[in-house]
C-alpha cells in the first residue's frame, strides 16, 4: 500500500507548480478558497483505514495512482448530445451534460428554463454571477475534511443551480455525468444547489464512463443550500465502470420547513464512498434519505451518513439496502446526531443487506448520539440471506431457483425506489434494477452511447 | 450480595412503599466509608523495580515476573486508547501506588486471626465471611486493595475438585494451570490497559472447575478499593474444563474520595466442550459525587474464548457505579455451536460517562449470540453502547441478535450506539435493533393517577424496563441491583 502522505503529496505538488494555470481556466470565486485549502492540506492526509469513519475504504488508496487532471480545461472531443441520449421515458427533464467536470448544456435549455432559474457551469456562472457563488461555494463543506480540501484546491468547474424565490420547477434536472478520455483522468467536480425560500426543484445526476476499460477518478462535493419551506429531490444513480473510483460528499443545510429527499443508488460502480452530511438546523424540516447498492464482481460500495438535527421537531428517515455478491464488499456507516436542544425530533435508521455468495462481505456501523430527551429515535440493521421458505414456496410452484432469487431481490429493492417521488422514474428505476439483477445492464437501456454493454444494445 | 443482611430483613416490609423511598433517599453511596486500617503501601509510579517488587513482595516464581516485565516494557510503547465516546482526564500513571496490601497476618488460619477491622469492614458490606452468612452458600473471595483476604467454602469446595482461591495462590499450589491459561485470552498486548494490568496485577480470583463438576454454589468475588491514592489492578482466571458449570459473580464498591481512582481490571475466562460459565456483575465503585469529583476510572478488559464445542458463557452486568466506565466483556466463539450472550444495564447520572458494551466474535461454525443492552442516562451523563459482531469467512450458520435500548431521563444527558458489524460469511443472519426514547407522560401520569409519585413511578418503569437483564442476574443480586438502580436515579426526577 503507498504511503497516504504520498498521494496527497502529488496532487499538491500539481497544485504548486500550475497555480497560474488553474486559476485562469476558472473563476475568482472558486479560486478565492485555494490559499486556504492548500494550507488546511499541509502537513495532513487524506483519510485511510485507520481513520474513524473510513475503515473499510482507504480514500488515500483510492487517489493514489497517478491520475491527469485536465488543468488546461482542453476540450475532450466527444459529441456526447448526439451519442448520449440517458432519457427517461415518461417523463421529460431538462438536460445538462458534464463530461469529466466541465458542462455542456442541451441546445435548447436555455429557452426552456423558468425566468431567473439557473442550471448551468459554476464556472460561468461564478463570473455572472459572482455574489451568489462568492456566498454559498464552499459554505457548508468544511475544509477541515481533507478530501473536500483537495477537491476545493483543484477544482475548476462544475455545476450551479439556483432557483429563486417561489419558483416551483415544473421539470425535472437531469445531469449526466460521463467520463471520457484516452488517459487515466481524474476529475475534481463541485455541484451548488441553492434553493430560495418556497422553491422547489429536482434533479437526475446519472454517473457513467465512456469507457469501461479505462481508469477514472472523480472526486465529487455536492452542496445543496435551502431555503425555508423550500422543496429539494437529488437522485444520484451510479453507473459507471469497475475501473472508475468515486468519492462523493454530499452537504445539505436546511432551514424551517424545508424538504429534501436523498436517493443514491450505485448500479454500477469500481470502488464508491459516498459522504451524506445533513444538516437540520431549521425546525420542522423533514429530510429523507436512501440508499441502496448492488455489487458484484470485486465492486466496492462504502455509504457514509450523518444526519445531524439541530433545530425543533424535524424529523429524518434514512433506509439503506445492500445486495452484495461474489467478492464484492459493503460498507455503511450511518450516524443521527440530535443535538441538545433539538426537542421533539424523531429520527429512524435502517440498514438491510443481504449476502448473495460466500465471498461477498458486509460491514455496518449504524450509530446513535442523542444529546436530548424529548425524541424519537430508533436504528436497525440487519444482515443475511433470502428467506429460504420464501425460495422453497417459490420454486414448489414452478419457478426456477436462479428465478425465484431475482424475484425476491428485486422485491427487497422495492421500498427504496419507491422513496421516488417522480412517477415514471421510478418505473424506470424498477426496470433497470431488475436487469442488474440478471445480470444484463452494463449501462442504462435506451441511451445510445459506446458504453453499452452489446447484449443491452442489441435488445 | 452487599447487603443482603439487610434485605433479609426488610424483605416483608418491601411492599411498603414509604420504606423503600426513605431507603432510597437516606443514602446517597452507602459505601463510601474509609476503613482505618494498617495498609502496605508502595510509593507512587511505575518502574521495572516496582514491578519486581510486586513479584517479589508475592513470592512469584521467574515465569510469572518475566510475564510481568514483558508486559511492563510493552506497556511503554502503548499510549491509552481514546476512541471511546468519554472525556477522560489525563491521568498520570506515575503518580498512582501500585501496590497496596491490608497488612494481615500470615496465612489466617480462621476468621479470629484476621484483623477485626478488616472483618468490620466487611460486615458493614454485608460480606458473607461469617458464619451467618455461610448458610446463605456462597463462596465468597474478598479482594481488598487488589489483594485476596479470605476465601470462604473452600473445603467443601475442593471435595469436588473445584478450585476457588486467590490467584497469588494459584501461582504458589497450582502453578501449571495457571501458567498454562494466564494471558492466553486476554494477551498482554491486548490494550493499554491490559498491559498495565498484566505488569502489576496485585491479586484476584481464580477458579478451576475439573471435567463434569456442576459448582454447586455460585462463587462470588468482591472487590474494594480502600486507600487512597492507589490503582486496583485484580486479575481474575475462571477455567471451565468439559461439562463443567458455574455460576460467577462479582461486586464491587469503593469509599468516596474526591481524586479519581484508577481501576484497571481483566478477567478472563476459557470454557470447554459443553461447559457452562455464568459471570454476574454489579459494579458500583464510588461515581463521584453531584458536582462530578471523584469517582473511579474503571477501564477493564473482559474476554472469555469459548473454544469448546456447545460451550457457553454468558455475561450479566449492572453497571450503576464509576465516574467513567470503558468495559467490553467479550465472546471469542471458536467451538463449533459455542453460544455468547451478553446482558447489560447501565445507568449513568450525575457526570457520570460510560461506555459500554460487547464484542461478539464469531470463529466456530453454528454459533449463536445475543446482546441486550440496556442504557438510562439522568443528569449530566453520556451512556454510551459500543459493541462489535463480527462473523468471521468460516464460520457457516452464525446467529446473531442485538438490541440495544437507551431510556433518558432529562434533557442535558445524552445516549449514544456505536455498534460495528462486521460480516465475512454469507449464511449468517445478524440483527441490530436500537431505540432511544424517554419516559412518556402517559405511563407517569398513569402511575400519578393511582396514587404512585413521580420519582417512584420512575423507578418503577426503569426496574420494568431493565427486568430483561434483571431476570438474568442470581437472585441475591437481582434484589441488590434493583436498589442500586434505584439509588443511583435518586434525584434525577423533576
Amino acid at each position: 500500500m503507498s504511503t497516504p502522505v504520498n498521494s496527497l503529496t502529488q496532487y499538491i505538488e500539481l497544485y504548486t507548480t500550475h497555480k497560474a494555470d488553474i486559476n485562469a481556466n476558472s473563476a475568482p470565486a472558486l479560486n478565492a478558497l485555494r490559499p486556504q485549502a492548500l494550507s488546511q492540506l499541509t502537513d495532513t492526509a487524506l483519510p485511510h483505514t485507520d481513520t474513524e469513519g473510513y475503515e473499510r475504504t482507504s480514500i488515500a488508496e483510492m487517489f493514489a495512482p497517478d491520475f491527469g487532471v485536465n488543468i488546461m480545461r482542453m476540450n475532450i472531443p466527444v459529441d456526447v448530445a448526439a451519442s448520449f441520449r440517458c432519457d427517461v421515458p415518461n417523463i421529460s427533464t431538462l438536460l445538462g451534460i458534464v463530461v469529466n467536470d466541465s458542462f455542456h448544456p442541451t441546445a435548447t435549455l436555455h429557452n426552456k428554463l423558468h425566468d431567473g432559474v439557473i442550471f448551468g457551469s459554476l464556472c460561468k456562472n461564478a463570473t455572472t454571477h459572482s455574489e451568489l457563488v462568492a456566498k454559498h461555494y464552499g459554505s457548508l463543506a468544511p475544509l477541515t475534511n481533507p478530501s473536500v480540501a483537495l477537491n476545493t484546491l483543484l477544482c475548476q468547474d462544475g455545476v450551479l443551480i439556483y432557483v429563486p424565490k417561489s419558483v416551483k420547477l415544473e421539470k425535472p434536472l437531469q445531469l449526466v455525468n460521463i467520463f471520457s478520455s484516452p488517459a487515466p483522468l481524474a476529475a475534481f467536480r463541485r455541484i451548488l444547489v441553492v434553493l430560495e425560500d418556497d422553491a422547489e426543484a429536482r434533479l437526475l445526476i446519472c454517473d457513467h464512463a465512456q469507457d469501461n476499460e479505462q481508469q477514472y477518478l472523480a472526486s465529487q462535493v455536492i452542496e445543496v443550500i435551502m431555503g425555508r419551506n423550500s422543496i429539494f429531490d437529488l437522485y444520484d444513480i451510479e453507473d459507471s465502470s469497475p475501473n472508475t473510483r468515486r468519492h462523493s460528499m454530499l452537504y445539505a443545510s436546511q432551514s424551517d420547513g424545508s424538504n429534501l429527499l436523498v436517493n443514491g443508488m450505485t448500479l454500477e460502480c469500481g470502488t464508491t464512498r459516498n459522504d451524506y452530511n445533513i444538516q437540520l438546523p431549521g425546525s420542522h424540516a423533514e429530510t429523507t434519505l436512501a440508499g441502496m447498492a448492488i455489487a458484484s464482481g470485486t465492486q466496492h460500495v462504502d455509504n457514509n451518513s450523518q444526519v445531524t438535527h439541530t433545530g425543533c421537531s424535524s424529523k429524518s428517515n434514512q433506509l439503506f439496502k445492500y445486495v452484495i455478491d461474489d467478492n464484492a464488499t459493503g460498507a455503511f456507516e450511518g450516524g443521527i446526531l440530535v443535538a441538545p436542544g433539538a426537542q421533539y425530533t424523531e429520527a429512524y435508521q435502517s440498514n438491510r443487506n443481504l449476502l448473495a455468495s460466500t465471498g461477498a462481505r458486509m460491514h455496518t456501523k449504524p450509530q446513535l448520539e442523542i444529546y436530548n430527551d424529548d425524541v424519537k429515535c430508533s436504528h436497525g440493521a440487519t444482515t443475511g440471506q433470502l428467506d429460504g421458505e420464501a425460495l422453497f414456496y417459490m420454486r414448489s410452484r414452478g419457478i426456477p431457483e436462479s428465478e425465484a432469487r431475482t424475484m425476491l431481490m428485486q422485491a427487497f429493492m422495492t421500498d427504496v425506489i419507491d422513496t421516488v417521488r417522480i412517477p415514471g422514474l421510478c418505473e424506470r428505476l424498477h426496470y433497470l434494477v431488475d436487469k442488474r439483477f440478471q445480470g444484463g445492464l452494463r449501462q442504462c437501456g435506451s441511451c445510445g452511447s459506446s458504453c453499452h454493454d452489446t447484449k443491452t444494445k442489441q435488445q | 450480595m452487599k447487603d443482603m443482611t439487610t434485605d433479609k430483613t426488610t424483605k416483608p416490609e418491601k411492599n411498603d412503599s414509604k420504606n423503600v423511598i426513605d431507603n432510597v433517599t437516606g443514602n446517597e453511596y452507602k459505601y463510601g466509608f474509609t476503613t482505618d486500617i494498617d495498609t502496605d503501601i508502595i510509593p507512587r509510579g511505575l518502574n521495572e523495580d516496582v514491578v519486581r517488587f510486586i513479584s517479589a513482595k508475592k513470592g512469584e516464581p521467574e515465569w510469572l515476573l518475566e510475564f510481568r516485565l514483558k508486559a511492563f516494557r510493552h506497556w511503554l510503547t502503548l499510549t491509552p486508547p481514546e476512541w471511546a465516546h468519554l472525556d477522560i482526564p489525563e491521568i498520570d500513571f506515575q503518580a498512582i501506588s501500585y501496590y497496596a496490601a491490608p497488612k494481615v497476618k500470615e496465612n489466617p488460619k480462621s476468621l479470629d486471626e484476621v484483623d477485626p477491622e478488616l472483618l468490620d469492614t466487611f460486615s458493614k458490606l454485608g460480606i458473607s465471611l461469617d458464619e451467618q452468612k455461610k448458610l446463605t452458600g456462597v463462596a465468597v473471595d474478598a479482594v481488598m486493595d487488589s489483594v485476596s483476604v479470605k476465601t470462604t467454602h473452600r473445603d467443601k469446595l475442593a471435595e469436588l475438585g473445584v478450585i476457588f482461591c486467590s490467584i497469588s495462590e494459584a501461582v504458589k499450589d497450582y502453578p501449571e494451570l495457571v501458567q498454562k491459561y494466564l494471558g492466553k485470552v486476554v494477551p498482554y498486548t491486548d490494550n493499554f490497559y491490559a498491559a498495565l494490568n498484566s505488569a502489576v496485577f496485585s491479586d484476584g480470583s481464580f477458579v478451576y472447575i475439573p471435567k463434569g463438576v456442576r459448582c454447586p454454589m455460585e462463587l462470588s468475588t468482591y472487590f474494594r478499593i480502600n486507600a487512597a491514592g492507589t490503582g486496583q489492578f485484580e486479575r481474575t482466571l475462571i477455567v471451565a474444563d468439559d461439562d463443567a458449570y458455574v455460576s460467577y459473580l462479582e461486586g464491587c464498591t469503593a469509599p468516596m474520595r474526591d481524586e479519581n481512582q484508577l481501576h484497571a481490571a481483566i478477567v478472563e475466562i476459557i470454557v470447554e466442550d459443553r461447559a457452562e460459565v455464568k459471570y454476574s456483575t454489579v459494579q458500583n465503585w464510588y461515581a463521584g459525587d453531584k458536582q462530578g469529583r471523584g469517582g473511579v476510572y474503571n477501564f477493564v478488559t473482559k474476554r472469555g474464548l469459548c473454544r469448546g464445542d456447545h460451550s457457553k458463557l454468558s455475561w450479566t452486568q449492572v453497571e450503576t457505579g464509576s465516574a467513567i466506565t470503558w468495559k467490553y466483556p467479550s465472546c471469542v466463539l471458536s467451538g463449533e455451536g459455542a453460544v455468547g450472550e451478553f446482558y447489560s444495564v447501565a445507568v449513568t447520572n450525575n457526570y457520570q460517562q460510560a461506555d459500554t458494551g460487547t464484542k461478539m466474535i464469531h470463529l466456530g461454525s453454528n454459533t449463536r449470540s445475543t446482546i441486550v443492552s440496556k442504557g438510562i442516562s439522568a443528569g449530566h451523563s453520556q451512556n454510551s453502547y459500543r459493541g462489535l459482531v463480527k462473523v468471521a469467512p468460516k464460520a457457516n450458520g452464525c446467529r446473531n441478535y442485538t438490541q440495544c435500548d437507551s431510556l433518558l431521563l432529562s434533557s442535558t444527558c445524552g445516549a449514544h450506539t456505536f455498534p460495528y458489524i462486521d460480516v465475512l460469511n454469507d449464511t449468517a443472519v445478524v440483527e441490530h435493533e436500537a431505540t432511544t426514547s424517554k419516559i412518556s407522560e402517559d405511563q407517569i401520569f398513569y402511575c400519578n393517577q393511582r396514587g404512585i409519585p413521580t420519582e417512584e413511578a420512575v423507578g418503577l418503569i426503569v426496574n420494568g424496563y431493565a427486568k430483561e437483564v434483571m431476570n438474568k442476574l442470581p437472585m441475591e443480586f437481582a434484589v441488590e441491583a434493583q436498589k442500586l438502580l434505584q439509588i443511583t436515579l435518586e434525584g434525577s426526577v423533576g
